[in-house]
């Protein structure tokens, strides 16, 4: 079995993250780092390759530190990485970065069929968790989205994968034959620490770069000439005013019952 | 601010599976009606019968509702709705589509933006439209710690908008929706997956967590008894919510974690109950009107953004608060 993860280098979630004026997050290294749930989605393949055979292969589109999502990965135990890098990418949305990991899974094809592609719920950048759909369209595969638990079972007819979700009001069961698209919540498993083994193996893994050109993708087409939305102003939420804190003396409970009341809250 | 879009303003009609509305769609459907004085506003409403809402619809002056029947084909599949919706667009020559914004939704939105170049906003937290008609909306991002407007620049625009963006309420004159009837040729690539099994939650008497105008949630500090938690949210007609430690420990269903990787809530008043305010949790809560925290830990990180902080026992404050609301409402 051929997995692909898809993974995000994003600003630190416990970090200062800003937005520029150009509208767009701030990546200016050093508080970067691998999006957590794709932390998920990696072990998520890892452990399907350990179990039923077969390579793990992380993937990424960003700027040159996006490196460091992949190198994570690798220390993990993928055993392949591609980066793709290139200028024209910046200010990138999800319609575009779908359509360059879908022409670069093509290409990563190109040395054998991939049976599963695997990316996080959602990036915690505060972008907007539509890319596992969007890359499932692009590539026309079955969308198998938010899994909290992964069953594939292979058999005579193919390799059928089972997942459980969670939603807003009910819970599902879906299910596919491969190939397909998994996302994975933080649910789904405890994401492995990698260990010593692990950090000096990936120094060995090389990572495979490619441009746009060699995805046969025209630069115009993704970046911020290819975005179909447009950031028109972005400001620091101010902070609440008027806070208060107080420690209970024994009256706490009645204090806040009057607030409550003072503020028509209730 | 209020040029029109061309075609009408579609608004997916998210229901339940005996054909109710679920309620944030009808502020959606408020928002629709003032964004421009000649909107004309129309319903999509996918698989089963819409019968059981009109009247709710027609309430909201809705003149017509798309019924998308999508043959044999499993209308709770994303890919079906989206495929759906698509041709709805098509159809209708609609600029600007509306959806609640859910999980679902979000996969819906995504596909539609693939098949029809649509751009898309999800988590929107309001919607105007500019001179030239398109969709200018609002959103925080960051675990709501920034506020951004954001243009949609593509020919179509679907805007997913969280609950308590807007009041609900009713048009002025209420009408009786026609139903027009589609019928929706699902293709192979919407069907590729199954759908096994689906278990809807049954209500829980309390208000739905994502809507709910109170919602008052329990941490670690609960220790694993709601009891306070729960007493509370009923004296105010709340929902509970809980925190990712909560619903691991099994103390609560899952479907009770407000966060990150749960639900978003953006209600009048937040109480958090034994809640330390981890940045995850923060995302899913941060743009309440009003929080009040009550944790025995002065320097936790939930104070930082509390408008009310109280250090103290949660099984301290909680039962008093109650005992005075409900000495001072008599
Ligand atoms: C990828 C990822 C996604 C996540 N997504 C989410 C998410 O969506 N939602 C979420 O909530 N978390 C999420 N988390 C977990 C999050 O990081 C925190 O671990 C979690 O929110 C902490 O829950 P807590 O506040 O209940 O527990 P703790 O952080 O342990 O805090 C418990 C608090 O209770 C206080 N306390 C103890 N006893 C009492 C008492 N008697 N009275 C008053 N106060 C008391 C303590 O002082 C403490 O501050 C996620 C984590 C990861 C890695």
């Amino acid at each position: 079995m051929k997995i692909v993860v898809c993974v995000k280098h994003v600003p630190d979630i416990q970090s200062e993250r800003t937005i520029g004026d150009d509208g767009r997050v701030v990546r200016d290294g050093g508080d970067g780092t691998l999006n957590e749930l794709d932390e998920n989605a990696i072990e998520a393949a890892l452990v399907l390759a350990e179990t039923h055979g077969g390579e793990v292969v992380v993937l990424t589109a960003g700027p040159a530190d996006a490196v460091d999502a992949v190198r994570r990965g690798l220390q993990m135990g993928a055993d392949e990485a591609v980066h793709v890098l290139d200028d024209a990418l910046a200010g990138s949305d999800v319609f575009g970065t779908a359509a360059v990991l879908a022409a670069a899974i093509g290409l990563v094809e190109e040395e054998g069929p991939v049976d599963l592609v695997v990316t996080g719920m959602a990036a915690l950048d505060g972008l907007t968790s539509m890319l596992p759909a969007a890359l499932a369209a692009e590539l026309g595969i079955a969308q198998l989205t938010l899994a909290s638990a992964i069953d594939v079972v292979e058999g005579s007819d193919g390799t059928r994968v089972t997942v459980r979700r969670e939603l807003d009001h009910a819970t599902e069961v879906l299910s596919a034959m491969t190939p397909a698209l998994v996302s994975v919540t933080d649910q789904a498993n405890e994401p492995r620490y990698p260990n010593f083994k692990g950090i000096m193996a990936a120094r060995k893994k090389a990572v495979t770069t490619f441009t746009l050109a060699d995805l046969g993708i025209e630069p115009a087409a993704v970046g911020s000439s290819g975005s179909r939305t447009r950031v028109l102003s972005a400001t620091a939420r101010p902070a609440r005013e008027n806070r208060v804190l107080i420690t209970d003396d024994g009256e706490a409970g009645r204090t806040l019952a009057t607030y409550l009341v003072d503020n028509k809250l209730v | 601010m209020s040029g029109s879009p061309a075609g009408p303003v579609l608004v997916l009609l998210d229901h339940t599976a005996d054909g109710m509305l679920r309620p944030a769609v009808l502020e959606l459907l408020t928002l629709a009606r003032g964004l421009a004085p000649d909107a004309v506003v129309e319903g999509a409403w996918v698989g089963g019968d819409p019968g059981p809402a009109l009247g709710e619809l027609g309430e909201q002056g809705l003149v017509s509702v798309h019924h998308l029947d999508v043959g044999v084909a499993e209308p709770h599949l994303t890919p079906v709705v989206a495929q759906a919706l698509g041709a709805l667009v098509t159809a209708t020559g609609a600029r600007l589509v509306l959806g609640v914004s859910s999980f679902e939704n979000k996969e819906v939105a995504a596909r539609l933006g693939v098949a029809t170049g649509a751009g898309v906003v999800t988590d929107a937290s309001g919607l105007e439209l500019d001179d030239d008609g398109a969709a200018v909306a609002d959103k925080t991002v960051f675990a709501g710690t920034w506020n951004t407007r954001c243009v949609v620049t593509a020919p179509v625009a679907v805007v997913l908008l969280k609950a308590n963006a807007v009041q609900a309420e009713p048009a002025s004159l209420v009408t009786s929706p026609a139903v027009v009837e589609h019928v929706v040729e699902i293709g192979e690539l919407a069907l590729r997956q199954t759908l096994v099994e689906r278990t809807e939650r049954a209500g829980s008497g309390r208000p739905e967590l994502g809507a709910a105008q109170v919602v008052v949630v329990g941490g670690r500090g609960t220790n694993g008894d709601f009891g306070p938690v729960e007493a509370l949210a009923d004296l105010l007609g709340g929902a509970v919510g809980a925190t990712r430690v909560a619903t691991d420990e099994g103390w609560i269903a899952h479907d009770a974690q407000i966060g990150q990787t749960g639900v978003t809530v953006a209600p009048r008043l937040y109480i958090g109950a034994g809640v330390s305010g981890a940045v995850h949790h923060r995302g899913g809560m941060q743009s309440a009107g009003t929080i009040v925290a009550v944790n025995s830990d002065p320097e936790a990180p939930i104070f930082e953004i509390a408008d009310l902080g109280i250090v103290g026992d949660l099984f301290v404050v909680l039962p008093q608060a109650i005992e005075e609301l409900r000495r001072l409402r008599g």
